[in-house]
């Protein structure tokens, strides 16, 4: 083995702390002035540039302005050298800050949303002339989806409104309205400002004695990095699991980024939304030295006591804290596709590490966020529209409400190739399915296992347990395919058992009156059924009671056991998902071969 | 965490989207401090394993160290080593070394931009897209043989950072080229937080930049944490002169320095004394907006 610790880490090197800010507001409301004085004032100009840039507007005949200056260190960097002004640098005593994103393009939505996902923390800046602007409203709205959450407000421009304390208290008074009436995080703070002469940035402005609050730098300065996750409950999405052959490397890896909370070797974990279980056995580094424990901020992977079969897009938790699992989620989200977000279309949810298709299934509201009171009469949500919707999505996918768990709590839509919107989970909203789902989760995390493990079973019977699900109307043929199948499957030396619903019905229902308990018969058709697959069997069921519209209730006490569903359908007529149709006429020996080919394919037969 | 942590922990997630979501992967590996440090993190990403290929374009001007310093970590590693030329330009001579002492005007003369696109950038797009000779590193015999492998890289992770100069300032961390290797500047899709673009349309691809956050002072810091073996043309062999980057041979001059080791390296970082020399200063191709021109062309 030579991948583990090949050479020690050295220690003494660390670097002072740095935290990201990003600069909003509406166009000309001051940025690049705020930017540039902010660089001037803390000292992290090149030597002689602001002079020789005051020197070229004089020669000029133009009034200095700092955008002047932004450009010019922009010439300067296309040639490499340093202050970046995408991301521009600087330093107080306290700590580095970078400023993401330039000024100048921040119109563009697209940047401003990237920048800003990535920042800590934001100042909002406001022209005391021109008050509250359509842009003022968005970029608020946006920071607080994006969730960040230290905010300050500086009304610039104050010299040009006398200083006034009543001018600056109405912009105030203005713009927290707008944020309570969308529900976004107050602001930290709000700063009459005139950045152009320096007031209230670095040096207290002897202009306005009324303002007693901190300047701007003090305020960044006391901006909190933000909190550590330890100390919450659980949560890695799993990013992959790794199985390097080489080099004799025979670990398999769950691996991920720690979101939140912590776990340590010998705990026990559940993954959803599969709910399979296990026991942390060792955490896996290249080039580290040993850990028994680790917490939220590690991009890390872990070897599990018990080699279950996961895969990517499962949340590994505790068990007493596990995420959400449900097909429906309510949410805030803003759209920036070229074409709208409508209904009735298919789009993809990428929320942690899972994908799936989604969809809309309740548009509440559509807000053009750059209005007050900006509620639009709309099916659909247009390009910079933000909406509260109700997403459905094809496949039930873990996740957390936003204020549970941030990672966990925000998605992107992709629309064909492109990521077109992006939001934050603000609430779960009930499916058919939720009941079912409870159960089977407080069932399977309880699972007393036996001594024999899902893998080992499968290694012997050369396949996975399955359920093969032949539906439709009665006295179509379902139960002469099914029996056939049963035979062909044991012929070929798999376990297979079938399954008819008549007999679930004679004994394990036999207290139950088939009429009006419908639901109840469901549920313990499929608790039957999980009993079966967990013993490692290919069940075949055929049943008259169970149809194509109970397979979702069915699927939710089996979990992420993989089901095939057969509808023999004579008229053509049916339009339901379903793996495989066939018509009924078709020779057994025929639909036999294309099941099995069937289970193959999905790698359930080995 | 501290800051080295913070940075390392995102490349690792940045580089593990990239291995999932790519089939057709590939990393850059110019044999620089950079991308040395993004082969490392590779490893720390892969549990000690470097599940994809590693792509070198050789110009046939590198410096004989950085080849024997490449072919060495190659087999210690066990890299699958891809190496890309635009041969028929060597062998024509139709480069800047080779044609540098003509006049100017002289309709054969090479200028180093023009060098530079072709032996770097066109032998990449090439590489890349599978129409140009692909060698591998054959681990058994030392040798590079031809490739059979030559079906397009739809996902290339590049060593790119934010600091070193303005057009990779803009990039995101997964950047979408078109047809053309072309990069679209003014439109580009937006990163929410640690969601990517890993969606792409055929015959295009994405450049993934794990090292976008860092700078030459952290990237410096993290070799010395994790004792990262490097190139000693980085360092000061005695002549009060070393290379802070390293390109090709006629075009790349070492700057002024007496660092002889990383730490001295680290301090000098520190001092403020190389803060009004770009990084790429020693690199003579650059040029006024040589390398935005390069780069909008596919250059890394």
């Amino acid at each position: 083995m030579t991948t583990q610790a090949e050479t020690a880490t050295a220690p003494g090197v660390e670097s002072r702390e740095q935290m990201n800010i990003v600069i909003v507001g509406h166009v000309d409301h001051g940025k690049s002035t705020v930017v540039g004085r902010l660089l001037s004032d803390t000292d992290s100009l090149p030597q002689g540039k602001l002079d020789a840039v005051r020197k070229e507007c004089q020669r000029t005949g133009k009034p200095f302005e700092y955008a002047f200056l932004l450009d010019a260190l922009s010439d300067e960097q296309d040639q490499g050298i340093t202050i970046d002004t995408a991301r521009c640098f600087f330093k107080t005593p306290h700590r580095d800050y970078i400023i993401i994103d330039a000024p100048g393009h921040i119109e563009f939505l697209k940047n401003m949303i990237s920048g800003a996902a990535r920042a800590e923390a934001a100042a909002l800046i406001i022209d005391a002339k021109e008050g509250v602007r359509e842009n003022s409203r968005r970029h608020g709205y946006i920071l607080s989806m994006l969730g960040i959450k230290q905010v300050v407000v500086c009304v610039n421009k104050m010299d040009l409104v006398g200083h006034s304390e009543e001018h600056f208290a109405r912009i105030e008074a203005e713009y927290r309205l707008f944020l309570s009436d969308i529900g976004a995080v107050s602001p930290k703070q709000f700063i009459p400002i005139a950045a152009i002469n320096g007031e209230n940035l670095s040096n207290r402005a002897a202009s306005m004695p009324w303002y007693r609050g901190p300047t701007l730098l003090e305020t960044l300065d006391g901006f909190a990095k933000a909190k550590t996750k330890e100390d919450q409950p659980l949560r890695m999405p799993v990013q992959a699991v790794y199985k390097f052959t080489s080099q004799g490397d025979d670990r398999r890896i769950v691996s991920g980024r720690i979101d939140a909370g912590r776990v340590k070797v010998g705990d026990k974990v559940v993954f959803s939304p599969s709910n399979k279980t296990s026991l942390i056995r060792s955490i896996e580094a290249f080039n580290s030295a040993p850990r028994t424990e680790i917490q939220a901020g590690w991009s890390t992977g872990f070897t599990l006591a018990e080699e279950i079969y996961i895969t990517r897009g499962e949340i590994m938790s505790h068990a007493e804290h596990a995420p959400l699992v449900s097909t429906r989620l309510r949410a805030n989200l803003i759209w920036l596709g070229k074409k709208p977000f409508v209904q009735g279309r298919d789009y993809k949810i990428k929320i942690g590490t899972v994908a799936s298709p989604v969809r809309i299934h309740k548009l509440l509201k559509v807000i053009d966020a750059s209005e007050r009171s900006g509620e639009l009469i709309k099916d659909h949500v247009g390009r910079h529209d933000v909406a509260d919707v109700i997403l459905e999505s094809r496949q039930p996918i873990p996740f957390d409400l936003i204020g549970d768990c941030e990672a966990t709590g925000r998605f992107v839509i992709v629309d064909g190739y492109d990521v077109a919107g992006g939001g934050i989970v603000t609430g779960s909203v009930a499916d058919a399915q939720d009941d079912l789902r409870a159960e089977a989760r407080l069932r399977d995390f309880n699972w007393v296992k036996g001594g024999v493990t899902p893998n080992e079973r499968a290694a012997k019977y050369r396949h996975r347990s399955a359920l093969i699900m032949f539906v439709g109307k009665a006295g179509v043929g379902k139960v002469r395919y099914a029996r056939m199948l049963d035979k062909a499957l044991f012929s070929g030396g798999r376990q297979s058992y079938m399954l008819d619903g008549t007999n679930v019905l004679l004994g394990v229902d036999h207290d139950l009156a088939v009429d009006t308990a419908r639901a109840e018969l469901v549920r313990r058709f499929g608790e039957v059924v999980h009993i079966l697959l967990d013993a490692g069997m290919l069940v075949v069921s055929t049943t008259n009671a169970i149809g194509l519209a109970d397979h979702g209730a069915v699927q939710a006490l089996i979990g992420d056991t993989p089901s095939v569903v057969i509808e023999v359908d004579p008229t053509g007529a049916s339009t339901a998902t379903c793996d495989l149709r066939i018509r009924g006429d078709e020779p057994e020996g025929q639909v036999v071969e294309r099941v099995v080919d069937l289970l193959a394919q999905r790698r359930i037969l080995s | 965490m501290d800051h080295l942590e913070l940075l390392e922990q995102q490349s690792v997630y940045i580089l593990r989207e990239a291995y999932r979501h790519f089939e057709r992967l590939c990393m850059l590996w110019s044999i620089g401090k950079d991308s040395t440090v993004l082969l490392w993190l590779a490893r720390k990403a892969f549990f000690g394993h470097v599940p994809f290929p590693l792509v070198h374009i050789d110009t046939s001007y590198k410096l004989p160290e950085m080849i024997a310093y490449r072919d060495r970590l190659a087999a210690e590693y066990r890299l699958h080593m891809v190496v890309g030329q635009d041969a028929e330009a060597i062998a024509a001579k139709r480069t800047f070394p080779a044609t540098q002492h003509l006049p100017d005007g002289h309709p054969d003369k090479v200028d180093r931009t023009q060098c530079c696109g072709m032996l770097k950038a066109g032998a990449l797009k090439a590489t890349l897209q599978g129409t140009g000779k692909r060698f591998r590193l054959n681990w058994d015999t030392g040798a590079y043989e031809p490739d059979r492998d030559l079906e397009p890289y739809h996902g290339v992770i590049v060593g790119a950072r934010a600091d070193e100069e303005g057009s990779r300032s803009k990039e995101r961390y997964f950047s979408p080229r078109d047809k053309n290797n072309a990069w679209d500047v003014g439109d580009q899709p937006p990163e929410f937080w640690n969601q990517f673009k890993t969606d792409f349309a055929p015959g295009t691809h994405v450049r993934i930049h794990p090292l976008l956050d860092w700078t030459e002072l952290t990237i410096w810091e993290y070799i010395k944490r994790e004792n990262i073996p490097t190139v000693s043309l980085y360092y000061d062999q005695g002549k009060g002169t070393r290379y802070r980057s390293l390109g090709c041979g006629p075009c790349q001059t070492p700057i002024q320095s007496t660092a002889k080791n990383v730490d001295d390296i680290i301090a000098e970082l520190k001092s403020g004394k190389l803060r009004n020399i770009a990084e790429r200063s020693g690199r003579l191709q650059d040029g006024k907006h040589g390398l935005e021109e390069l780069r909008r062309d596919g250059y890394m």
